[in-house]
């Protein structure tokens, strides 16, 4: 249990001249939920989109699951279809039935039977309750319905990490408690989780660790209790009075 | 003096009555050579129609009648003076122009007899279509001969229509069966039948090929092939290594930068120049290609339009999803930008059946090159008119029938976002 699934190390990140990430350090254990949060354009998004290598660092080392990242990765997809993302956007497929939004991975990627897919994917839309919605398309479903798809979508690839890019950020008030409702259930299960996101409820009720991350950097890292009791510094203070 | 809702009656009458007078008018003098204005001078009888009708339209004017069709109409072409009078020239237009059109097509037109002097009237000579229709249909390919071009035709029509079989079975072969079987099935079809020189079929060099039937043997293959490589061109500019995305942009450019015509005179003249002295080509075959490659500049630029079209996040969830370059691009990128594009590429397509007739520069004779083969035999001179309007008709049936399919994809594929 102690080995982390996740280690960054000294990473850093530019985008042209400007530094996104410095000196980015973090463990994630198996079964661990992390909780990201701060102000835009802090880096959060760009650290867990790094995690999957949808953004390449340039310094600093991320093993992810036992492999290093690298641009000799040749496995690349390998690491990615153990890692699932939900993403903001949703980026569900659009040309796609929702079971075929999830049945196309592991068919394609896993070569899993079709038979084995459909009922695998028709499982996890059952949990998180769009299991009615299967043959309808994208286009006809609400925001938070196919945020939930997105999900389960991930899922699907029977991933050992689950990476969140603001899952709720885009969606209707009304929409968000769905779709938080379906993550709550996934960190239950034992799922590994990084999660970025501003609903500090939450990270209260699940999260292990909450990080707070301010101008590309790590500004504090604690337990969740301890995060929202006695935050260390004032970035942290300041950013925790504002959203609450 | 406006109609209001209390006099409306009197107003739709009177105003319906002066605008029918002025169509009666237009419609006489045109289709019959009556004036019945001649009592008025002649600059007063010209405009006649047009001052009557405005009153007309001026008349029934009226913002809400509450009588549908009147209503429709004035919101539509009488909503002021100007569009009332804009209405009224273009139906006169009309009116004035459908005499002189339906006597040179059917009234004064020929079409029995089988020599030139058969045709004594003063509209067009069918008559030379008619003798003529075997050569601009097959060109120079013998006539007993024919029947293998027909054959050949219908079979791949036949089979152009497999897609249609319902049956869950073959549904995954589809799209392997038309973009790789089916062209080979037509290769060997047209090789075998239309060219032979086997299974005791007699050879018929392809100088010999030519009319209607060129130009579809021509527009298919180019189609065809040019769809791929320009798929893979418009895929080519956009990776990220950098020699294959600059062979590709230069590639692109290069095509995209000559006219047609060079390059078909190019791939005649010159490019046998750098052949082998024992190595041969045909004709046909270096036009093809050599059209091919230069649509396929136009179809991956389109593409890419499209590839350019969907947003970032279709790229990032194939990736997280564990997918790699080709499974992303077959299962998620190319369905969707391919669906963005049909109409551009039913534009491309367009184009390009109708540059088919500038293959008569290497020699080959498609229907134009035929029409302007007949219009200078001496014994049937003087008919070129009726050639090109044959001509243009031909054309205007394949490439409206082409659109109208691309907007059927349109529909089909249609999804919302």
């Amino acid at each position: 249990m102690s080995d982390p699934i996740i280690k960054i190390e000294g990473m850093n990140k530019w985008f042209g001249d400007f530094q996104v990430l410095k000196d980015v350090n973090l463990s994630v254990e198996k079964n661990k939920k992390i909780v990201v949060c701060g102000p835009s354009g802090s880096g959060k998004s760009t650290l867990i989109r790094c995690i999957n290598r949808l953004e390449e660092h340039q310094k600093g080392s991320i093993i992810v699951d036992g492999t290093e990242l690298s641009e000799n990765t040749k496995d690349i997809e390998k690491i990615r279809a153990e890692v699932g993302m939900v993403f903001q956007q949703f980026n569900l497929f659009p040309h796609l039935s929702i079971l075929d939004n999830c049945t196309l991975a592991p068919i394609w990627v896993k070569k899993m039977p079709k038979k084995e897919a459909e009922e695998l994917a028709m499982k996890q839309l059952k949990q998180v309750q769009i299991a009615d919605q299967a043959n309808k398309f994208p286009g006809q479903l609400s925001g938070g319905q196919q945020q939930r798809c997105a999900i389960a979508r991930a899922l699907c690839m029977e991933p050992k990490i689950m990476l969140f890019d603001e899952p709720t950020s885009a969606l209707d008030p009304e929409m968000i408690k769905e779709v938080l409702d379906a993550m709550v259930n996934l960190a239950k299960a034992g799922m590994t989780m990084i999660v970025v996101t501003h609903e500090m409820g939450f990270a209260k009720e699940v999260a292990d660790e909450v990080i707070f991350m301010d101008e590309g950097m790590i500004v504090e890292k604690a337990e969740t209790k301890e995060f929202f009791a006695n935050p260390k510094s004032d970035r942290t203070k300041l950013f925790l009075s504002q959203i609450l | 003096m406006n109609p209001d809702k209390n006099n409306l009656n009197n107003y739709i009458y009177v105003g319906t009555s002066l605008f029918a007078l002025a169509i009666l008018d237009v419609f006489l003098s045109s289709f019959f050579q009556i004036n019945i204005t001649s009592f008025l001078p002649s600059f007063l009888s010209f405009i006649f129609p047009l001052i009557v009708g405005l009153l007309g339209l001026h008349l029934i004017r009226i913002e809400f009648s509450g009588i549908k069709k009147l209503d429709l109409i004035n919101k539509n072409i009488n909503t002021n003076t100007f569009n009332a009078l804009l209405t009224l020239v273009i139906i006169f237009i009309i009116i004035k122009s459908i005499p002189p059109i339906m006597s040179w097509f059917i009234v004064d037109a020929n079409i029995s007899g089988d020599t030139k002097e058969a045709c004594t009237g003063s509209g067009a000579c069918w008559t030379y279509i008619k003798i003529w229709m075997r050569r601009f249909v097959y060109g120079m390919y013998p006539n007993e001969l024919q029947w293998r071009i027909n054959i050949s035709f219908i079979l791949l029509v036949a089979l152009a229509f497999v897609g249609y079989i319902p049956s869950e079975k073959f549904k995954k072969f589809l799209t392997l069966y038309y973009v790789v079987i089916y062209p080979i099935i037509a290769f060997i079809l047209i090789y075998y039948l239309i060219s032979g020189g086997a299974f005791g079929l007699e050879w018929v060099e392809t100088g010999a090929w030519g009319g209607l039937s060129l130009t579809f043997i021509v527009s298919f293959f180019c189609l065809i092939f040019c769809f791929p490589v320009g798929m893979f061109l418009a895929l080519g500019r956009r990776s990220q290594l950098p020699t294959l995305k600059y062979i590709s942009i230069g590639f692109i450019e290069f095509w995209r930068g000559v006219p047609l015509i060079t390059v078909l005179f190019m791939s005649s003249v010159m490019f046998p120049m750098f052949l082998p002295e024992d190595f041969f080509m045909d004709k046909l075959v270096r036009v093809i290609i050599a059209i091919s490659l230069f649509e396929a500049a136009y179809v991956a630029e389109v593409i890419r339009g499209g590839l350019q079209a969907l947003p970032k996040g279709q790229y990032d969830a194939a990736k997280s999803l564990g997918m790699g370059y080709w499974k992303m691009h077959i299962f998620v990128i190319l369905p969707q930008a391919l669906k963005l594009v049909i109409p551009g590429i039913a534009n491309t397509f367009l184009a390009l059946v109708k540059d088919t007739p500038l293959i008569f520069v290497v020699g080959l004779l498609e229907i134009v090159g035929m029409l302007n083969l007949a219009k200078t035999n001496p014994k049937w001179l003087g008919f070129a008119m009726e050639g090109y309007v044959f001509a243009a008709i031909i054309f205007w049936i394949i490439c409206y029938a082409m659109s109208k399919y691309s907007y059927n994809l349109e529909l089909k594929y249609k999804t919302e976002r």
